[in-house]
C-alpha cells in the first residue's frame, strides 16, 4: 500500500502506511517516528505512532501541512535509520482464580484447556504496537492464532487495574481501573503508569514483552514491593 | 484552613469546575490525553486581565458556577465567558461582569454566575493557582486522576491554593466588548481522515443537516443528535490517532465530537475534524444547542487558525483600565470612604 498523507484538521498530519495490524507496517511507523524524534522540525508539537500510521501534530502558527509533507516525504524511503532503543520486559502474571475471571470461558471458546491458554500466552514474545485508550495502556501482539477471539459481547463496567486481557490478535494490560470489553485471563502486580516517573509509561511503542506465570503468594509479595517502590521489572535492551 | 495558606474556599463546587491550562503536551504517544481548556482563548484572556502569563492555570467552570469564600488577604480575579458574572457578597455586595478584573477581600463570598451564551467560563487569579504540574501541566484529567486539585473536579470544602496571598496595587483592566458572534454560523470542518469509509449520502448529510448537542456531553466529547451517518465499508477500523475536534462515528451512526479529554487513539472512522479556530465555540455549547457544519480545505483551516490568533492578539493589545465610574475600582472606593469620613467629621 502506498503511503498516504491525510489531514486530521489543521493541527495534525496523518502519515498512513496501511490498514492492518502487521509487524512490518509497525516497523515502518516506528522508524519514521524515530527519525522525526531524533531530528524534530520547527513547528512539530508531538508524534503518535499507531498500528498503521504516524500522527504528526503541528502548530499552524509555525509550520503548515504542505511544509511538513515536503519535509517528511523524503524520509519515507530511508532504510538506513534504525528506530530508537527498545527493551524486552519480563512481566509477572497470576493466571489464577479471581485474577482470571474469563480464563475458563476463553478455554471453552478456543477448545483448549486453561493450562494450554496460559502456556500459549506466556510462551509468546509480544511486540508493543502502540499505547492508547488509557495512559500507559499497551496494545501488544500477535497472539497465537488459537487464542484469537472477538471482544466480549457484554463489556464490563469495571476492569481492575493490572488485568491482562486478550481480544482479536492482541493482548493488553489495564493500567488503571476502567470499563473494558476484552477477556481477562490474568493480572500483574506491576505498575504500568506512574506520573512521578521520568518516563511515566513502563512500555514504549516498539518494546518487546514476555509474560511469566506466578502464583498468588508471589503476586501479593510483588505487589507489596511495588507499593514500597522496591520492585524493578526485569528488562534488557533488545537489538532491532 | 491552614494559617498562612492563601486560597479560595469552595462553598459549592458547581457542576464541573476543574483546574486547566493549555494542556499536557508530549505524552499522547503513551496514551495521555492533552486535556486543557475547552476554550483556550477564554483562559488566555482571563489570565491576561489579571497580569498572568496567558497559559497559567485557571479554573474552568462548566454550565453551573461554583461559589468561594476568599481565604486570602486580597485576591485579584477575572472571569471570562459570554454573559457570565461574579455576584459578590460581604460588606459591599456588588456584581462584576465578565471580561474585567476585580479585587476581592478576605471573607467575601463570590458566586460565579454562568451566562446563557456560553456554557464554559474561566476564572483566573493573579499569580495563578498553586497546584503541582503533572507531566508538565496543571490541567486536570479526571479519568486517570491526573493534575489539578488531586486529579479531581473541585469538591465542597476544598481550598484552591493560590500562589500569592495579596494582589498587587494597580488598577483593574477590562477587555473591550466584542460584538456577539452570529450564533448560526456553521462550524468549519476539514473532511477526513476517514471520510472514504462513509457513503456519499453521509457526507451530504453531515454538510446539509442540522445536529443538536445531546445530553451525553462532557470534556471528553459530545454526542450529536440528528440524522445518522452511515458507513460504506464497516465501522471497526484498525485504531489510529484521534485529534481534538475529530467527528468519529461508531456503528450506531450517531456522531461523537471529541473534545479536550478525548482518548489519544480509537478504532472508529472519523468522518471530519473541526478546525482549531472553531474548537472554543464547541466548548461553549450546551445540550440542545444546534450545530451546522461547513467544509473547508486544510490550507484554509490553517489560515483561519492564524487569523484567529491575530484577532486574539489585537484584542489583548487593547485591554483598558476599568473607568472609575463603574464603582468597582478599589482606589475609588477607598477615596469615597475617606471623603465620607471627613464630611461626617464636619457635622
Amino acid at each position: 500500500m502506498k503511503v498516504r498523507f491525510l489531514s486530521a484538521g489543521d493541527r495534525a498530519l496523518v502519515v498512513e502506511f496501511g490498514d492492518r495490524v502487521d509487524r512490518a507496517l509497525s516497523e515502518r511507523v516506528l522508524r519514521l517516528d524515530a527519525i522525526i524524534r531524533s531530528n524534530p522540525f520547527a513547528g512539530i508539537v508531538e508524534t503518535v505512532p499507531t498500528f498503521r500510521s504516524l500522527a504528526v501534530y503541528f502548530d499552524p502558527l509555525l509550520t503548515s501541512r504542505a511544509e511538513l509533507q515536503r519535509a517528511i516525504g523524503p524520509l519515507l524511503g530511508r532504510r538506513d535509520h534504525r528506530r530508537g532503543a527498545a527493551s524486552l520486559w519480563q512481566v509477572p502474571v497470576c493466571y489464577e482464580g479471581e485474577f482470571a475471571p474469563d480464563l475458563a470461558e476463553v478455554a471453552r471458546l478456543t477448545g483448549l484447556t486453561p493450562d494450554e491458554v496460559v502456556a500459549l500466552h506466556s510462551g509468546t514474545r509480544f511486540h508493543v504496537y502502540m499505547l492508547g485508550f488509557l495512559p500507559g495502556f499497551p496494545y501488544m501482539g500477535d497472539l497465537p492464532a488459537q487464542l484469537a477471539l472477538p471482544r466480549r459481547a457484554d463489556p464490563r463496567l469495571r476492569v481492575p487495574a493490572g488485568s491482562i486481557s486478550i481480544a482479536t490478535s492482541l493482548t493488553a494490560i489495564y493500567p488503571c481501573e476502567s470499563p473494558g470489553g476484552w477477556h481477562l485471563i490474568g493480572a500483574t502486580p506491576i505498575r504500568m503508569f506512574d506520573p512521578e516517573r521520568t518516563e511515566p509509561a513502563l512500555f514504549a511503542p516498539g518494546d518487546a514483552v514476555r509474560f511469566h506465570a506466578i502464583d498468588m503468594a508471589a503476586f501479593v509479595s510483588i505487589r507489596q514491593a511495588v507499593e514500597n517502590r522496591s520492585y524493578k521489572v526485569e528488562s534488557e535492551p533488545v537489538a532491532i | 484552613m491552614t494559617p498562612g495558606l492563601s486560597g479560595l474556599k469552595v462553598l459549592a463546587p458547581g457542576l464541573h469546575t476543574t483546574v486547566q491550562d493549555l494542556g499536557r503536551i508530549g505524552y499522547q504517544n503513551v496514551g495521555v490525553p492533552v486535556s486543557g481548556a475547552l476554550d483556550g482563548f477564554g483562559l488566555r484572556l482571563a489570565n491576561a486581565l489579571v497580569g498572568n502569563l496567558q497559559g497559567a492555570a485557571a479554573l474552568e467552570i462548566l454550565v453551573s458556577g461554583p461559589s468561594f469564600e476568599i481565604a486570602a488577604g486580597k485576591v485579584r480575579v477575572a472571569l471570562v465567558g459570554a454573559g457570565a458574572s461574579l455576584a459578590i457578597r460581604g460588606e459591599r455586595p456588588r456584581t462584576v461582569s465578565e471580561g474585567q478584573s476585580t479585587t476581592l477581600l478576605q471573607g467575601e463570598v463570590v458566586q460565579v454566575v454562568v451566562g446563557r451564551q456560553s456554557a464554559c467560563c474561566y476564572l483566573a487569579v493573579e499569580g495563578g493557582i498553586a497546584v503541582p504540574r503533572v507531566l508538565g501541566s496543571a490541567s486536570t484529567y479526571v479519568r486517570a486522576g491526573l493534575g489539578g486539585l488531586n486529579g479531581r473536579a473541585l469538591q465542597r470544602d476544598a481550598v484552591v491554593p493560590l500562589a500569592i496571598g495579596c494582589a498587587s496595587e494597580r488598577g483593574e483592566l477590562r477587555a473591550p466588548v466584542m460584538p456577539p458572534a452570529p450564533v448560526d454560523r456553521p462550524i468549519r470542518i476539514v473532511l477526513g481522515p476517514q471520510h472514504k469509509y462513509f457513503r456519499k449520502e453521509a457526507l451530504t448529510t453531515l454538510l446539509d443537516a442540522e445536529f443538536r448537542v445531546s445530553k451525553d456531553t462532557d470534556r471528553m466529547g459530545m454526542r450529536l443528535d440528528g440524522p445518522l451517518l452511515h458507513h460504506s465499508t464497516g465501522w471497526d477500523i484498525v485504531s489510529d490517532a484521534i485529534a481534538t475536534g475529530s467527528i468519529q462515528v461508531p456503528g450506531s451512526g450517531q456522531p461523537i465530537l471529541l473534545l479536550a479529554d478525548h482518548q489519544t487513539t480509537g478504532g472508529y472512522p472519523k468522518i471530519a475534524t473541526v478546525i482549531s479556530a472553531d474548537l472554543p465555540r464547541l466548548g461553549r455549547c450546551r445540550p440542545a444547542d444546534r450545530l451546522r457544519f461547513v467544509a473547508v480545505d486544510p490550507e484554509a483551516a490553517e489560515e483561519l487558525c492564524r487569523q484567529a490568533e491575530r484577532e486574539f492578539a489585537s484584542r489583548i493589545a487593547v485591554l483598558e483600565p476599568v473607568p472609575d465610574s463603574s464603582g468597582l475600582n478599589l482606589g475609588l472606593l477607598y477615596g469615597e470612604n475617606l471623603i465620607s469620613g471627613v464630611t461626617t467629621g464636619f457635622e
